[in-house]
C-alpha cells in the first residue's frame, strides 16, 4: 500500500511486519523515531507477542540482543553515532558468536566535537566487526532492506546493519510502499536458530578458544560473510517476485555506459549525483555513477567489474580515514589494484555539510580534467582553518580548537540536541 | 543407591551431618542424583572457593528448577577455568558473552523465553547470571543495576574473592581495606588496599528494592541452598553475593577455603543476611563471636599488618569495620533490634 510517512516510521512498520520478538533500544538521535514507535507497537498490542526493553545503554542493548538472540528469539535494536561506539565491544561479540541480529544504523557523525547530523563515521568504524552492512539509498530501499535483512543475517547465523542517512532518510516524508502481512510472510521463513540455548540439549556457547582454532574459527566468519555475496542478489531476486520492485543487491550502475568517469558513493548523497549526472550527460560529459549498496562484504569483484571501462574514479565518502584519506575510497581502490584507473578520493559531508549540485557539478568537471588532489576535502573552509592554525602558532595555550572556531564563524551552524 | 538411615554421632556443633538428617532435609550436593551443573575436570586451583560456591548454587537453582535454568556467566576465572576449548564443565544451557555484560545478556535470554512461552514454543525456564566480583560491581554494574532497576526476571550471583583474580590478582571494589593484591602492594607507609574505598553491592542491590537480596558464604552449604531455593520462589530481579575464599589471591592454603569463609563470617567482617523488597528479613547469628585477627592472620594478604612490628592501628581500623556490620545487621542477635 502506497503511504506518505517519515522514514523511521515506515521502517518501523516494516520491522514490525518482520515478527520481531524481543526489541532492545536506547534512545539516541537520529534513531530515536524508530524505536519509539516500535515501543508504541508493542505496548497497544499491535506487534505481540514481542518485549520491548529500555535498556541503560547501548552497551546493553547489544547485550540484551546477544541474550535473546542466543536464546533463540528474533531480535531488532537500532542505534548511531556513539551509541554504536559505546556498544563496540558487543558488536564484535554478536558476530564473533554468529547471531543474527538485525541493527539499524542512523548514520550520524561522530564526536569530539559532537555533532548530531549526518555521515558515515559511525557505520564504518565497525566495518570489521564482523557484521554485513547494507547502504539504503532511499526511504523506499531502507523498508526493503530491512525485510531481507532477517532473511539474510537467519540463513547466515551472522548480524546485520541496515544503514540509513541520519535525518535526510529517517526524518524525511515521503512516499513508500509499504508490503503487506502477508507478502513478508511468505517472503520471510520462522528463524530456525543454529544454536540455541535449551535445557532440553544443553550446549556451552562462548567457550575461550586457543591458537590452535581461533585462526579457523576467524576464517569461517570470513566464509559466511563471503557467502552473503551469493545469496543477496538471489534474496534480492526473490524479494523482487513477491514484492515486485528491485531492492537490495550488490552494487547499482547508473549511466555508467561509456563513461570515462564514475563516481562512486553510498547512501542517500546517491540521488543527488545522479540529478548532477543526469545534466552533465546532456551537456555531453561521459559520465556515471556506481552506487554501493552492499559495504561488508565488500563486492569487490562487481566493483571492478563495474568501474573496469573508466579511466577515472571519483570516490565520493561521508566517512574519512584519518591519517590517510578514505575509507571507502581504500576498498574501492583494493578492487581496481593492477588496473590503470585514476582513483580520486573525495570526503565530503561530516556532520552533515550539506552536499549540493552547485558543488558537484565543480568537482566532477575538475575530475574530467585530472586536477584533483588525491584526496580533496569537498567545500572546506580553507581561510577558518589557516586562522585556526595561525592562533595555535601564535601561542601555546591556543584553548580548545573547536569552540574558537565556531567564534570565527559567527553563527551557530548547528544547533546541539 | 538409598540412603542409610542409620544415626552417627555428631562432633561438633558446625558439623550438621546429613546422614543424621532424612533423606527429604538433606542437601542438594548430598544427594545421589544431584546435577552435578559443572562437572569435574575443569581447571580451577585446588581448594577453589569460587568453583566451589558455584557447584553449590547453580545446583541448587537446578533443583529448584527441575533443571529448567540458563546460566549466562561472566569473562572471569569461573568461566576460564570451566571451559577450556573444546571441553566444557557446564551441564546446562551455558553462555559467556563479555566481561562487563552478563546481566544484560541474561536479560535478553529472559526476555527471549517469556516471548517464546507466550507462542507456547517453549515451556517455562528460569535465567541465573553469574560473575566474580569485578564483572559484578565494577565493569559490570551499569548492567547490573539496569537489570535491577527494570526487575528482569533474572537470578544474578556474585561470587566475591574480593579481587581481579583471573588477571592475576588485582584490586577491585570488593577487595577489603589492607588487603594486598598486585595493585594495592604491601609496600609504601600505607601498605595493602586503602580504607575508605569500595563498595558493597548487597546493599546497593537493596536500596533498587528488588524482590530478594542476600548473602552467604561457601562455609554454610545449607544456607546457601535455602538461599538460592528462596531466590528461585521469586519473579523478578534477585541478587546473592557469595563470599568465595581464593586460596591463590588470598595466600591461604587449599584446604583452608571452608574454614576462611567461616571466619570472615564469625568475625563479622562479611555480614550473612537475606532481604526482601529492600528490607532485611534474616541474618545469620555469629555463633562464637571471634577478634578480627583470627580471620586475617592465616592470609597471607594481611601479612603486612603481622610482620615484627604488628600494625595494631591497622587492625584495630579493620575490627572496627566488622564492629560496624556486628551493630548494623544485628549479628550477635539473629537481627533481632
Ligand atoms: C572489557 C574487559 N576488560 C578487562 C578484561 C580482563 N579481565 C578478564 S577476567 C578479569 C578479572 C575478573 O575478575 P572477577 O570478575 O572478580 O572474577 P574472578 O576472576 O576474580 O573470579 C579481567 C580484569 C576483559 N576480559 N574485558
Ligand atoms: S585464582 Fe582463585 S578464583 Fe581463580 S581458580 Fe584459582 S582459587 Fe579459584
Ligand atoms: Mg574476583
Amino acid at each position: 500500500m502506497l503511504k506518505q510517512m517519515e522514514g523511521s516510521r515506515a521502517v518501523a512498520e516494516a520491522i514490525a511486519l518482520c515478527r520481531p520478538e524481543v526489541i532492545c533500544a536506547y534512545p539516541i538521535s537520529p534513531q530515536t523515531h524508530i524505536v519509539e514507535a516500535l515501543g508504541e507497537f508493542v505496548k497497544d498490542g499491535s506487534l505481540a507477542p514481542c518485549e520491548f526493553i529500555n535498556v541503560e545503554s547501548e552497551f546493553a542493548a547489544m547485550s540484551v540482543a546477544i541474550g535473546s538472540s542466543a536464546a533463540g528469539a528474533r531480535t531488532y535494536t537500532a542505534t548511531a553515532s556513539q551509541g554504536l561506539l559505546f556498544m563496540a565491544e558487543a558488536v564484535y561479540n554478536a558476530s564473533g558468536l554468529g547471531l543474527p541480529i538485525v541493527m539499524t544504523v542512523a548514520n550520524r557523525s561522530i564526536g569530539a566535537p559532537i555533532n548530531i547530523w549526518n555521515d558515515h563515521s559511525d557505520a564504518l568504524s565497525q566495518r570489521d566487526s564482523g557484521w554485513l552492512q547494507i547502504f539504503a539509498e532511499t526511504n523506499q530501499e531502507a523498508l526493503d532492506l530491512h525485510i531481507q535483512a532477517f532473511r539474510l543475517a537467519e540463513e547466515l547465523s551472522l548480524p546485520i546493519m541496515v544503514c540509513m542517512d541520519g535525518f535526510i532518510l529517517t526524518h524525511a516524508y515521503e512516499r513508500v510502499d509499504m508490503p503487506t502481512q502477508e507478502q513478508v510472510d511468505a517472503y520471510l521463513p520462522k528463524y530456525e536458530p543454529r544454536q540455541v540455548l535449551d535445557p532440553a540439549e544443553p550446549v556451552s556457547i562462548g567457550a575461550m578458544v586457543g591458537p590452535e582454532a581461533f585462526m579457523e574459527v576467524r576464517y569461517l566468519a570470513h566464509a559466511k560473510q563471503m557467502d552473503a555475496l551469493r545469496l543477496i542478489p538471489e534474496y534480492a531476486a526473490e524479494f523482487k517476485k513477491v514484492f515486485g520492485r528491485d531492492s537490495g543487491g550488490l552494487v547499482h550502475s547508473y549511466r555508467t555506459e561509456e563513461a570515462d568517469t564514475i563516481v562512486v558513493a553510498m547512501g542517500s548523497v546517491l540521488g543527488t549525483i545522479k540529478d548532477v549526472v543526469d545534466e552533465m550527460r546532456e551537456a555531453g560529459h561521459r559520465i556515471g555513477v556506481l552506487g554501493i549498496t552492499l559495504f561488508r562484504p565488500f563486492p569487490i569483484v562487481q566493483v571492478r567489474e563495474a568501474l573496469r571501462r573508466a579511466k577515472r574514479v571519483v570516490v565520493l565518502e561521508k566517512s574519512m580515514a584519518v591519517g590517510l584519506g578514505g575509507i571507502l575510497a581504500t576498498n574501492v581502490g583494493m578492487a581496481l589494484a593492477a588496473k590503470p584507473i585514476d582513483v580520486y578520493t573525495v570526503v565530503a559531508g561530516l556532520g552533515g555539510r550539506p552536499i549540493t549540485m552547485r558543488s558537484l557539478h565543480a568537482l566532477f568537471r575538475r575530475a574530467e580534467k585530472n586536477d584533483l588532489d588525491p584526496v580533496t576535502f569537498l567545500d572546506l573552509n580553507h581561510s577558518l582553518i589557516a586562522k585556526q592554525m595561525e592562533r595555535e602558532r601564535a601561542k601555546r595555550r591556543s584553548g580548545p580548537a573547536a569552540e574558537a572556531m565556531l567564534r570565527d564563524v559567527g553563527v551557530v551552524a548547528a544547533k546541539l540536541a | 543407591m538409598s540412603f542409610q538411615p542409620v544415626k552417627f554421632y555428631q562432633t561438633g556443633t558446625f558439623t550438621v551431618g546429613n546422614r543424621l538428617l532424612p533423606p527429604e532435609e538433606r542437601s542438594v550436593q548430598s544427594q545421589e542424583k544431584r546435577y552435578n551443573s559443572i562437572n569435574s575436570g575443569h581447571r580451577a586451583c585446588q581448594g577453589c572457593g569460587e568453583a566451589l560456591g558455584a557447584r553449590y548454587a547453580i545446583d541448587a537453582a537446578m533443583e529448584a528448577t527441575n533443571g529448567r535454568l540458563i546460566c549466562a556467566n561472566a569473562t572471569g576465572c569461573l568461566e576460564v577455568f570451566s571451559t577450556p576449548y573444546p571441553e566444557t564443565s557446564w551441564q546446562l544451557p551455558w553462555i559467556h558473552s563479555l566481561f562487563g555484560n552478563t546481566a544484560a545478556v541474561a536479560t535478553g535470554i529472559a526476555a527471549a523465553i517469556k516471548v517464546k512461552k507466550l507462542k507456547g514454543e517453549r515451556r517455562n525456564i528460569r535465567v541465573v547470571a553469574q560473575g566474580g566480583d569485578g564483572g559484578t560491581t565494577d565493569i559490570g554494574f551499569g548492567c547490573l543495576s539496569g537489570m535491577f532497576e527494570r526487575n528482569d526476571d533474572v537470578l544474578y550471583i556474585c561470587y566475591d574473592n574480593g579481587g581481579y583474580m583471573n588477571t592475576g590478582i588485582q584490586r577491585s571494589s570488593a577487595t577489603p581495606p589492607a588487603a594486598r593484591t598486585a595493585t594495592t602492594m604491601a609496600v609504601g607507609p600505607e601498605p595493602g588496599n586503602v580504607f575508605g574505598q569500595g563498595k558493597f553491592v548487597p546493599a546497593i542491590a537493596m536500596a533498587h528494592e528488588i524482590p530478594y537480596v542476600a548473602t552467604a558464604t561457601v562455609a554454610d552449604l545449607r544456607d546457601l541452598e535455602a538461599k538460592v531455593r528462596r531466590a528461585m520462589e521469586f519473579q523478578g530481579a534477585r541478587y546473592i553475593h557469595i563470599l568465595v575464599p581464593c586460596p591463590l589471591g588470598w595466600g591461604t592454603a587449599s584446604n583452608e577455603t571452608i574454614r576462611i569463609a567461616r571466619l570472615a563470617k564469625e568475625t563479622g567482617m562479611f555480614p550473612v543476611f537475606e532481604a526482601e523488597y529492600g528490607e532485611v528479613k534474616s541474618v545469620v547469628a555469629i555463633r562464637h563471636p571471634l577478634p578480627v585477627e583470627e580471620y586475617l592472620k592465616p592470609q597471607k594478604r594481611y601479612a603486612h599488618l603481622f610482620g615484627k612490628t604488628p600494625q595494631v592501628e591497622v587492625i584495630a581500623k579493620l575490627q572496627a569495620l566488622a564492629d560496624r556490620n556486628i551493630k548494623k545487621y544485628g549479628l550477635l542477635d539473629g537481627g533481632a533490634r
